[in-house]
């Protein structure tokens, strides 16, 4: 802040303070007269009495500006930042890089940022249960309810929205309770997952690669049989010809490739539906289906134990 | 001036009682206000930052028309139950483009100041549209209509140049010759859902 402005904020703050003192010192210098004497003002059948301030009042607007020179004094006015120091956040912030090399400093040199004690305090209780849950193994962390509990908690208030509270998705959001993975189900793929995300916008559409609406009536046709449908043998057959375009990712048998995120045609597990018109809606349309990254939101621990919980979904017996 | 200047004087002059109120009320202004005009932590953008796009643009005129800002605020506060749920703090650098702010005073809904990248673009579509579909127990309303209506785009370039000449944002002429093909036939929905995904996103 520059020294003008500095000075601006001093000089039109002590001018409100000394301004309200010396309108206080008018009011009781000059009390008009005694207390209840009429003003010699009548309406309507109602007098206006004298009414000087209350002793009580005055003494509290007296108070109240010896707060208020108190406070500056204490956590500071313009440039002048306080005989305490006190700093509710670090200021002149204009990049992350900037928040935490201030932030840096201003723990070595033990200044007062009041957002810094709230993390540090918080840290000094619960960062010593995020260390020891870092350095447990998923199946150690499947067998400590506590742990299971703070995932699910964290699950909850992060992952929910689209996976839902129970963590069986919901149409475009897949279920993490089976399994049935797009991206792999190991502790390792799935912690990769939420930490980078996925963006699997390789399913375009495929309406003009396959020769327009009967080549995907004849794909659609076809994958439907692979999970056991009964379909028209005919358009299967046709179906099965042209399934070689889609074999590049779900594979010459439709089981899906997860180092792609390619889901398995033949589960009957379907992320969007498997009705004819859902599926034809996949193959003539595409997909985009965005898992985002949360590594910088939530930070290494905490994905570890939300890892852990959706893991354990699965796997815990 | 004044023979005397007194406790009854004043009262009793409805003009001179006029002065000084207006007097008194003005120096919360100057001094609170007056010098964040200024200063260069409230003028400065964040490095990096970047303008909206034309079709970002459109959707925060239509996050404005639908009134988003009743219930969503866009202001993370200093505190640590704040940025442990949204994000490192609110920095002023981050709204020097933004006329009129869309802080937002009120919370009914999350604070949207970094909602940008948390959800997929699929989610948000669904969301907006119906949200009960993806969070069963939300009470925000539906927004159907955006996805019906498209923008023609007519006025995007002058809104654009608005903001570069008043506001000085940093709009190329490229961006203003181009900014009725960028946001034409597009949806609502999709304007609105392109601004909310750059919510946030300029702190690097």
């Amino acid at each position: 802040m520059s020294n003008f402005w500095s000075a601006w904020i001093i000089a039109g703050s002590l001018i409100v303070i000394f301004g309200c003192a010396y309108l206080l010192r008018m009011v009781i210098v000059d009390t008009m007269g005694e207390e209840g004497k009429e003003m010699s003002h009548k309406f309507d059948g109602i007098v206006e009495m004298n009414n000087p301030l209350p002793r009580w009042w005055t003494i509290m607007f007296v108070m109240s500006i010896i707060w208020g020179l108190g406070y500056f004094i204490v956590f500071g006015i313009g440039s002048f930042e306080g005989v305490i120091g006190w700093k509710s956040a670090n200021k002149q912030v204009y990049s992350l890089a900037d928040s935490k090399a201030q932030n840096a400093r201003s723990r070595e040199n033990n200044e007062i940022i009041q957002y810094l004690n709230e993390l540090d305090t918080a840290d000094a209780v619960y960062g010593k249960t995020y260390a020891k849950y870092a350095a447990m193994t998923p199946e150690q962390l499947m067998e400590d309810e506590q742990a299971l509990k703070v995932g699910q908690r964290l699950f909850i208030q992060n992952c929910a929205q689209c996976h839902g509270s129970d963590a069986r998705g919901q149409r475009g959001f897949p279920n993490l309770t089976d399994t049935d993975w797009l991206h792999g189900g190991s502790f390792a793929k799935i912690k990769e997952t939420i930490n980078k995300g996925r963006d699997s916008r390789t399913m375009v559409s495929w309406k003009a690669a396959l020769g327009g609406d009967e080549g995907v009536k004849d794909v659609v046709t076809y994958v439907r049989s692979l999970s056991g449908r009964k379909v028209n043998a005919k358009d299967a057959a046709a179906g099965k010809l042209k399934f070689g375009i889609c074999a590049g990712c779900h594979g010459i048998d439709g089981k899906g490739n997860q180092a792609l995120g390619a889901p398995n045609l033949t589960d009957n597990i379907w992320l969007y539906g498997g009705s004819t018109a859902a599926i034809t809606d996949s193959v003539a349309n595409g997909r985009i289906g965005v898992m985002p990254a949360w590594e910088e939101i939530l930070g290494e621990d905490k994905v570890h134990v939300i890892s852990a919980y959706v893991y354990s979904l699965s796997n815990k017996k | 001036m004044f023979k005397k200047l007194n406790h009854e004087r004043v009262e009793k002059n409805a003009g001179l009682l006029g002065i000084f109120t207006i007097l008194a009320i003005s120096f919360g202004t100057l001094v609170e206000i007056t010098p964040n005009l200024f200063l260069e932590e409230t003028n400065r953008p964040i490095d990096g930052m970047k303008p909206l796009t034309a079709l970002q643009f459109e959707g925060r005129d239509i996050y404005i028309r639908e009134g988003c800002v009743q219930c969503h605020s866009q202001m993370i506060r200093p505190f640590r139950h704040e940025t442990e749920r949204y994000g490192h703090y609110s920095l002023a650098g981050e709204s020097v483009w933004n006329h009129p702010f869309l802080w937002g005073s009120k919370r009914t809904g999350p604070d949207l100041a970094r909602v940008g990248g948390r959800y997929s673009d699929a989610w948000h579509e669904a969301h907006l549209i119906d949200p009960r579909a993806v969070v069963p127990e939300s009470n925000m309303p539906g927004f159907p209509w955006l996805a019906e209506n498209t923008l023609d785009g007519e006025l995007t370039p002058k809104k654009l140049s608005i903001f570069k000449n008043t506001f000085d944002v940093p709009y190329t002429d490229a961006d203003i010759a181009g900014a009725t093909d960028a946001v034409k036939g597009k949806t609502e929905l999709e304007a609105l859902i392109a601004y909310l995904q750059s919510l946030g996103t300029n702190l690097k």
